[in-house]
């Protein structure tokens, strides 16, 4: 069956959608782009970052353009001032939250947490710092797990999931306590469900997971593999 | 009684300060070296993939980051067991001595020059590197040239001026284009001239600083270096070799991990530097200097041309060992030549291009030991790691902690010689701090923190009123 068309507004231009579209794809598949963090091409969108917000006519509240579906005669607002605001303030928590030292990262200069702080102009954070102390796990041969640099965008727990089918990473407790742990809270090295294949170090945006060896600013991240990778095989998100 | 206090003591890298103690008469009857910040690296590392401690311990110092990478670096490849390729070994030397160049240019011609150029009791609003562009412009236009010349081969090796992260455990990150040689082997007989007119003009005006030669920490002490096998100086490889005060040579060519045998660590009440000495002497008899002076103590030769005359001359005029301070300054400069000639040297090497610049392991030994001199001296780092290359323990010794108790001493003599305390003025205080700065201490490094340079020195009672103060920004 032909999905239906829609007709909305995003930034007063009118575009044409298709229903079960989210804001973000239709925003995408019009060559118009909203900040995004934990949203990854062919992932689940789970809303987590709160970083692609978007002001909807006839409603006060914010919505994430990653999960929220266009509906017909939509009007979107991607860019204004009261979003930057908002944007600026959950990358701010972001970094207060864990240690994101990007001096000492591997993911330097090639990190999307740091590149959206760039785009976002933030030079400095005006809330104190929690400075967790944060474990570092070392336990598997290839990769590491650095707690310091997580910030539960959870890409890693979707792509083992559903790419990989794997199912190692999920998410423990609440809140600010939240981690992302392996098998039940294994260590790495010792989950007996991860197959070695990477890909959730490869869709990690930070440091947080990484390939071990490599020196600060080394470690590159192919998360277009990723989402190539889903539409090769066709898996549905 | 009355206490001076110089603090902070400026023109040096990082934070010190200064205590001189005087009698009813202004007499000094003791000096104290404090260094006011606190290290935390060895703490703060702790849980740390051990490979990411080049890029950690690098940010303990704007001023020689090389230094750290390479002993970081190399502490790593021995955790990873790992002979690196001969030619990662040849850039990281070539790396090192551009840093050579960069940092005793920074020390001579912008922190130090102003003292001896525009005099210790110059105007102190002047006395500085402005000063020093005004009133001497050629030599100032040289050190700035000279320490550019030291700054574009980090950069073309490095891709970065400050903080690089081309030296990686294993080797360097990428290999050297035959592009970035030629601009460096073009621009090298300007930097060599630079070279050879200081130390001419510095010879030239030795003879009017007589007087800090002979009382700017001439005290014979211990030395200690790196040389190779037939006694060269060494800036990256070689084994450690202490020299007694009369020349002796007391222990040779100590390996890396064989350093904590030999060197022990006295901790002191009055600073957050620790006081390393060689431990068969004991504690404080056995206090060493490192440094420039002392690489030129320690060794037979430089192992070049041009730096070899040098050389010869400048035990000739100041005897072997040389014990004054002061002619850290002029050690300095022969160093400079002789980096330089080893520059060129090694980018004519024809393996110098080659692509095999990066071995790669994983651990393979649970403990590692780095050792290189910086531009100030020996520094070592020392990690040990669990199966897995988290870092459990770590400990690092910088140049300026070698020469700690040195500089100390050094301070006494100097206040003993200079300072009336009856009649109190900012110039003789300055030579407290020119002596200080003889060592180009780099306390930012030594206790891994960093802090503001400004100038208070009071004077005051001995029931702590205060009698006199002078202070800049
Ligand atoms: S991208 Fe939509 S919430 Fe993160």
């Amino acid at each position: 069956m032909p999905q239906k068309k829609l007709s909305v507004r995003i930034d007063g231009e009118l575009i044409s959608a298709v229903e079960g579209q989210t804001i973000l794809q239709a925003a995408r598949a019009n060559g118009k782009r909203i900040p995004t963090l934990c949203d990854l091409e062919g992932l689940t969108p789970v809303g987590a970052c709160r970083l692609c917000i978007v002001e909807i006519s006839g409603t006060d509240r914010l919505f994430p353009a990653c999960t929220t579906p266009v509906q017909d005669g939509m009007s979107v607002t991607t860019v204004s001032p009261k979003l930057t605001q908002y944007r600026r303030v959950s990358l701010e928590l972001l970094f207060v939250e864990r240690n994101h030292v990007c001096s000492a990262c591997v993911s330097n200069g090639h990190c999307e947490l740091q590149a959206m702080a760039t785009e976002m102009g933030i030079s400095t954070v005006r809330f104190a710092y929690n400075y967790p102390k944060l474990a570092v796990d070392l336990s598997h041969p290839r990769y590491v797990l650095d707690q310091n640099r997580c910030i539960l965008c959870t890409r890693c727990v979707r792509v083992c999931a559903e790419l990989e089918g794997a199912h190692v990473w999920e998410v423990t407790s609440r809140g600010i306590h939240s981690r992302i742990v392996g098998d039940l809270n294994q260590k790495w090295g010792d989950a007996k469900g991860c197959t070695s294949c990477g890909k959730c170090v490869q869709a990690c945006p930070t440091g947080a997971l990484a390939e071990k060896g490599w020196a600060v600013e080394e470690m590159v991240k192919k998360n277009d593999n990723i989402s190539s990778l889903v539409r090769r095989r066709g898996v549905q998100a | 009684m009355k206490r001076i206090t110089i603090d902070p003591v400026t023109r040096i890298e990082g934070h010190a300060k200064i205590t001189i103690h005087l009698d009813d008469n202004g007499r000094v009857t003791g000096t104290e070296f404090h260094v006011t910040q606190i290290r935390g690296f060895e703490k703060f590392t702790e849980g740390r993939p051990y490979y990411e401690m080049p890029g950690i311990t690098a940010r303990i110092c704007g001023i020689c980051p090389i230094s750290h990478l390479l002993a970081s670096s190399k502490a790593c490849d021995a955790i990873m067991a790992v002979r690196i390729p001969p030619t990662a070994r040849q850039l990281r030397e070539l790396i090192h001595c551009a840093q050579m160049v960069q940092s005793h240019a920074l020390s001579f011609f912008y922190l130090s020059s102003p003292d001896f150029l525009l005099g210790m009791d110059s105007d102190i609003a002047t006395r500085n590197v402005l000063g020093v562009i005004a009133a001497h412009p050629e030599l100032a236009r040289d050190g700035i040239e000279l320490r550019k010349f030291g700054l574009q081969i980090i950069e073309s090796l490095g891709q970065e001026r400050v903080h690089s992260s081309w030296i990686v455990p294993g080797g360097v990150g990428s290999p050297f284009s035959a592009h970035a040689r030629d601009r460096i082997l073009a621009d090298l007989p300007a930097a060599k001239a630079i070279a050879e007119r200081t130390i001419a003009f510095f010879k030239g005006a030795l003879d009017s600083y007589k007087e800090e030669i002979e009382y700017f920490g001439s005290a014979p002490t211990m030395y200690a270096g790196l040389v190779d096998t037939p006694g060269n100086v060494q800036f990256y490889e070689g084994g450690l070799r202490f020299q007694k005060a009369d020349g002796e040579i007391a222990a040779d060519h100590i390996p890396a991990e064989d350093y904590a045998n030999w060197i022990g660590e006295a901790s002191l009440r009055e600073s957050y530097l620790k006081a390393p000495y060689f431990k068969p002497q004991g504690f404080p008899d056995g206090v060493y200097r490192v440094g420039p002076l002392a690489r030129l103590n320690v060794a037979q030769q430089c192992g070049f041309p041009k730096a070899d005359a040098e050389f010869q001359e400048f035990h000739q005029r100041f005897g072997a060992p040389a014990h004054s301070a002061f002619l850290n300054h002029y050690a300095r400069l022969i160093e400079i030549v002789c980096a330089l000639e080893k520059i060129e040297m090694l980018l004519n090497s024809p393996q110098i291009l080659d692509k095999h610049v990066r071995a790669t392991a994983g651990v393979n030994s649970l403990e590692g030991v780095g050792m290189v001199e910086a531009p100030r001296g020996v520094l070592i780092h020392h990690y040990k790691v669990n199966e897995e290359g988290a870092i459990v323990w770590a400990n690092l010794i910088v140049a300026t902690g070698h020469n700690n108790l040195a500089i100390g001493r050094s301070i006494q003599q100097v206040s003993e010689h200079f300072i009336d305390g009856t009649k109190l003025h900012e110039g003789m205080l300055n030579r407290v701090s020119a002596v200080v700065r003889a060592y180009d201490p780099c306390l930012s490094c030594s206790t891994h923190a960093n802090g503001q340079l400004a100038l208070r020195i009071q004077l005051r009672a001995a029931g702590g009123e205060l009698l006199d103060e002078i202070a800049t920004g």
